[in-house]
């Protein structure tokens, strides 16, 4: 009797031990595991490459100019006055991501935005006016057909978001500072 | 392995050898007399097939990465002087990325065998499922294989596909930064990719090990899907399926070799000898043809899924695209029970049989459907919907047809045995 209470006390304890010992195991597996898979995230290089000056003068209205910001395209966009009137008429509560012009823009004149369609990574059409611009005039995404509009709206297809704004400041009236 | 009755070599080195590390005894005993179902078809024989492209692939991979330099700025050079002033270089190239083609023909036809002979069923699950975990890791090594030249495609390629993943909610976008180790696809992604592609190969080297141990458990499946009953059902591996799957390899070589010396970039994309331009996408972004399929599901997906009446959206035309996606090859997992029919082959389930060829048709179609253009039309209706009634298909198939035939089905006479089976038609 006492015996058998014994061994079950015993396997009880075992059990508990058992268990304890695999799991700060795995806990220690993960610790050793944690910067390794860490090292995989942005070193400081690439992170230090994350703010870029551009001369804006050049652009002339309706046209756009891409430039290379942390490996990525950013539309820089000299938008016309109609271009600027279709982007503020527009029925926010119609849109899939609502986003005003006003939210999207510091100057009217200028739309910046990261030139990566928001489906799956492509780069959109339309900066240059002899590029097709899509069903709304501003973007469209050579892969799945998504429709952006003159505020980088997405207004058809595949793709959830707008095109992202990046944070950028305007140095002087013809500098602007992004990242 | 290490204990048992061991029979004695006639030749004293062998046999000194194997008294101290049984390993002649083991191949003779998995493949010299290993008893095998004697009515194999030749659909058995790209079990050997792909052994024996893994190891060509293993072998000009290596020889390959003796020439390649994983860096933005020098890929895609160091591929052209292979192509160009490597002695041979031209040659392993060739090989190598068709080779990744041929292996994929090879696989493709090994899982239908599967599916049509109903080899999932039981004892065989972990078989399959093991073979499930080869393939996704097969898919995982092409893809990032792909990307090594970086070429334009390879490049956008690799966009697309790694932004899937910021598809998922909340940590989406941690994971593709993660993923690429900056804000695009650039020079630390492509590094990654490289160590990954020469590792991957030798951890499918190894779940392949797995997978034909189970095999050798469980014994092979066979065209009439019963079970063997005795020695007057099988013969021994060797010298029959050892010429059976020597022969069936020399064919596929032999179309094989007709690629790499005929039509060597047939299977590309000729986008690929562009070198890698992030701020140009190409107008048509495809993925390898072994990919088309499963890329065409992912695109048939064009929907939000919401509450009705309202905005609030549950599942992103994005996400259930990708969601689609994984589950169509997830979904081959849980087929053992999908499927409970006590018949393995559809050569007795008339209905099951119909069904599952219209499914080959139907994955057919979607890989014709993946490599059209996305605003492409047919007969003026939008390639989409063409995809989502081909993806709605292979669905119905895994998850209704396949449960409701499990119960209703009456199946064909089946003969007692396989010896029975093939004598009594004169063989």
């Amino acid at each position: 009797m006492t015996d058998t209470a014994d061994k079950a006390d015993n396997e009880n304890r075992r059990d508990f031990l058992q268990l304890t010992a695999a799991g700060m195991g795995a806990v220690g597996a993960v610790a050793a595991a944690a910067p390794l898979v860490n090292s995989l995230n942005p070193a400081a290089d690439t992170l230090a490459l994350s703010t870029i000056e551009v001369d804006i003068s050049g652009i002339p209205v309706g046209e756009s100019r891409t430039v290379f910001w942390q490996g990525k395209p950013v539309f820089i966009r000299h938008r016309t006055e109609e271009e600027i009137k279709e982007a503020q008429d527009v029925d926010v509560s119609a849109l899939s991501d609502k986003q005003t012009d006003e939210e999207r823009v510091q100057k009217p004149e200028w739309l910046i935005a990261v030139g990566i369609c928001t489906h799956l990574g492509c780069v959109p059409n339309g900066s240059k006016s002899t590029e097709p611009r899509g069903e709304y005039g501003g973007w469209l995404c050579p892969c799945h057909g998504s429709h952006y509009d003159t505020s980088g709206r997405i207004r058809k297809g595949p793709a959830p978001k707008n095109l992202p704004v990046p944070k950028y400041e305007f140095i002087s009236d013809t500098v602007v500072k992004i990242g | 392995m290490g204990s048992g009755t061991r029979e004695k070599f006639d030749n004293p080195v062998v046999d000194w050898v194997d008294e101290r590390l049984p390993i002649f005894t083991l191949m003779q005993r998995e493949y010299g007399v290993f008893p095998t179902p004697k009515n194999f078809n030749y659909f058995w024989n790209f079990g050997a097939i792909l052994m024996f492209m893994l190891v060509v692939m293993i072998v000009t991979g290596l020889f390959l990465a003796m020439h390649y330099t994983a860096n933005t700025e020098l890929a895609f050079d160091a591929v052209e002087r292979i192509m160009r002033d490597v002695n041979g270089g031209w040659l392993m190239r060739y090989i190598h990325m068709n080779g990744a083609s041929f292996f994929f023909i090879a696989v493709y036809l090994h899982i239908f065998r599967g599916m049509y002979y109903g080899s999932y069923k039981a004892p065989r699950e972990i078989l399959w499922i093991l073979g499930v975990v080869i393939f996704l890791l097969m898919m995982g090594t092409a893809f990032i294989g792909y990307v090594l030249p970086w070429g334009q495609m390879s490049l956008w390629g690799a966009t697309v596909i790694t932004n899937l993943f910021s598809a998922i909610p909340v940590v989406g976008e941690y994971i593709v930064t993660l993923l690429w180790g900056g804000f695009s696809v650039d020079n630390p992604t492509l590094t990654r990719f490289f160590a990954l592609h020469f590792l991957l190969p030798f951890v499918i080297f190894a779940v392949v090990f797995l997978h034909v141990w189970a095999l050798h458990v469980t014994g092979s499946n066979n065209p009439l899907g019963i079970d063997t009953k005795g020695p007057q059902d099988t013969l021994p591996f060797h010298p029959y399926y050892t010429m059976k799957d020597t022969f069936g390899l020399i064919v596929f070589l032999i179309a094989y070799a007709a690629v790499i010396f005929f039509f060597p970039n047939s299977l590309g994309h000729p986008d690929n000898y562009i070198p890698a331009d992030p701020l140009v996408t190409p107008a048509h972004i495809v993925p390898e043809w072994y990919f088309l399929p499963f890329y065409a599901m992912l695109r048939a997906i064009t929907f939000d899924i919401g509450v009705p009446f309202t905005d609030i959206v549950i599942i992103s035309a994005k996400l259930g695209g990708v969601i689609v996606m994984f589950s169509s090859i997830l979904i081959w997992v849980v087929l053992p029970w999908l499927d409970s029919h006590p018949i393995r082959s559809a050569k007795y389930r008339p209905i099951f049989q119909k069904l599952i060829l219209i499914l080959l048709v139907d994955f057919i179609f979607l890989g014709y459907l993946g490599a059209e253009a996305a605003d492409a039309k047919y007969f003026g209706i939008p390639v989409n919907y063409f995809g989502l009634a081909a993806t709605a298909y292979y669905f119905l198939f895994f998850l209704v047809f396949l449960p409701v035939l499990s119960k209703l089905e009456k199946g064909r006479e089946m003969p007692p045995s396989i010896n029975e089976a093939v004598t009594s038609k004169g063989h």
